[in-house]
């Protein structure tokens, strides 16, 4: 016990000395994202705006059951969904894309996964503008509670460094994990209630069918789109939506948990990484 | 900083015991899942082993200046990497105190879709020093690369001297405790090879240890007191510059007539 404080003291001091360097690594990963553009960081918020307003139309043309704000319900679930695709699609080759630098100095390897993810939680942050502009369009309340928005989101930032980890370390091995892994994301897109309610899950009896109930159990998106949901928007339907409170401890022991995944992972295989990239 | 190296001089900074470094080489590129597993099920996974470095005993000093001597292939920037840390080593241990500014295979490590400035700050942070040391050195860095005009260029527009250059003047301003040059000088044209051979010296001067490669015996025997000669990555003499050249030209002087025949 005294030997893991004693390391992690000192992996906390190596952190703060490399701190100038993320700074660096998410300003050139926001730089050279938009380098080029015309609207350069607005597109940080057209983007999001101009996705949900292609997908509000076409899903209320086709979705029988109507959400109320739907443009609301769709951004909120949107921003979230985009940041852990885009942060974690980053992050994945964030250590094979470093190469250049790895091979020739030595820098602790997680600093370009972290600098990855956190330069995607910069641009959702900068989405949170087009979360404003549709909110006073749709003629959302402000409330004080909108503030608490922060803690799904902490809690995905954290749940997504550790995925990324994770993902950064195998991919290092297996370079095709980059094709699955745009699959899987599809899949999992479909399998969070974005574009939909829970309520499509269900029977006419009103009861849940199953993939329902694996969603509302097992879907880690859906405990902080949920979450995050609940307190820009109050949205929670008492009979199918898991209470707010449960979902907040949920999430963050599935992003705790996830963090140590990743951790463990990379600092398994970190030393054989510069053999194979 | 300065004061704290010169005090140090003298004692041990790096120490390498018993070190290994071993490569798996694949008898095929496998990086992909599908062979991986297909080779697994078919228990084909079969690696050939390479000992890039064998069993390596080195201990060398705050202020010391060595040269590491050998072919192609021998192992010197394996070693290299090893000290600063890029390689861990598969046996043995590798404990080294104090920075290290590294140039190892023909400069430091660029992003290459970043200009020239923005890599210097990035560079100056992989070795440890904070932006405002950066910014307050950054006139300095420009002016010994003398590279004025190249500054809002990307680096992948930069010729393997100019490279050089700047890796150069970004290792060689942060002050390290320990400096490894490894054939940086070579791509550099006559007037800039002078220019750094009198800035390692001022370095060496000023108590930083010095980790030298490069193929042509003038500089080496102008900068280094000590010599390691490697051969297909085990120690095969250690002493003076002068002393293992005569053996090392020896060698390589009979293998090249051996050839002839």
């Amino acid at each position: 016990m005294k030997k893991f404080l004693r390391l992690t003291k000192e992996r906390i001091r190596k952190f703060g000395q490399y701190w100038d360097l993320l700074v660096l690594l998410v300003q050139r990963d926001l730089k050279l994202k938009y380098r080029r553009s015309f609207l350069g960081y607005l597109w940080s918020v057209l983007n999001p705006l101009l996705t949900m307003i292609v997908m509000s139309i076409v899903f209320t043309e086709m979705f029988k059951r109507k959400i109320e704000n739907f443009p609301v319900y769709l951004i909120c679930g949107n921003i979230l969904f985009s940041f852990m695709r885009e942060s974690t699609t980053q992050a994945m080759t964030s250590v094979v894309g470093s190469a250049s630098l790895l091979k020739k100095s030595y820098v602790p390897k997680y600093i370009f996964t972290l600098s990855k993810i956190t330069s995607s939680m910069v641009n959702l942050v900068l989405s949170f503008g087009a979360l404003l502009i549709v909110m006073i369009f749709s003629g959302v309340r402000f409330q004080w509670m909108n503030l608490l928005g922060f803690i799904p989101v902490l809690e995905l930032y954290v749940f997504c460094v550790g995925l990324g980890l994770f993902l950064a370390a195998v991919t290092v091995f297996f370079r095709d994990v980059r094709n699955i892994w745009s699959v899987v994301t599809l899949a999992w897109m479909y399998l969070t209630p974005i574009f939909y309610s829970l309520e499509s899950h269900t029977y006419a009896d009103g009861t849940m069918k199953p993939i329902g109930l694996l969603i509302r159990r097992f879907n880690p998106m859906y405990m902080y789109v949920q979450q995050f949901r609940y307190f820009i928007m109050q949205w929670y339907v008492p009979e199918i939506e898991v209470p707010v409170m449960t979902l907040m401890w949920r999430g963050g022991l599935v992003a705790v948990l996830m963090l140590f995944v990743g951790l463990a992972t990379f600092n398994a295989t970190k030393n054989k990484f510069i053999l194979y990239i | 900083m300065e004061e704290l190296r010169i005090d140090r001089k003298g004692q041990v900074c790096i120490k390498i015991t018993d070190a290994s470094v071993r490569f798996n080489i694949a008898g095929e590129k496998l990086d992909n899942l599908k062979e991986y597993f297909v080779k697994l099920v078919k228990r084909e996974l079969r690696f050939k082993e390479f000992y890039a470095l064998k069993d390596i005993n080195l201990t060398i000093r705050q202020g010391e200046s060595w040269a590491l001597i050998g072919s192609n292939g021998a192992g010197k920037s394996t070693l290299l990497k090893l000290i600063c840390r890029i390689l861990a080593p598969y046996k043995g241990s590798v404990e080294v105190k104090g920075s290290i500014a590294p140039m190892i295979e023909l400069g430091a490590g660029f992003d290459s879709n970043l200009t020239a400035q923005e890599n210097i700050f990035i560079n100056g942070a992989v070795l440890g020093r904070s932006r405002k040391f950066m910014k307050e050195q950054y006139e300095k860095i420009v002016d010994f690369a003398e590279l004025w005009d190249f500054m809002d260029l990307p680096i992948k527009n930069y010729s393997s001297g100019m490279r050089a250059r700047l890796g150069f003047a970004v290792a060689t301003i942060v002050e390290p405790d320990i400096l490894i040059v490894d054939e940086v000088l070579a791509v550099g044209d006559a007037a800039f090879q002078k220019k750094c051979r009198a800035r390692i010296q001022e370095l060496l001067d000023r108590g930083t240890t010095l980790l030298f490669v490069s193929h042509s015996k003038g500089p080496v025997l102008e900068l280094c007191k000590n010599a390691v000669w490697l051969d297909h990555g085990e120690i095969k003499m250690i002493g003076t510059p002068e002393e293992v050249y005569e053996q090392y030209d020896l060698q390589t002087d009979t293998k090249v007539t051996i050839k002839k025949k």
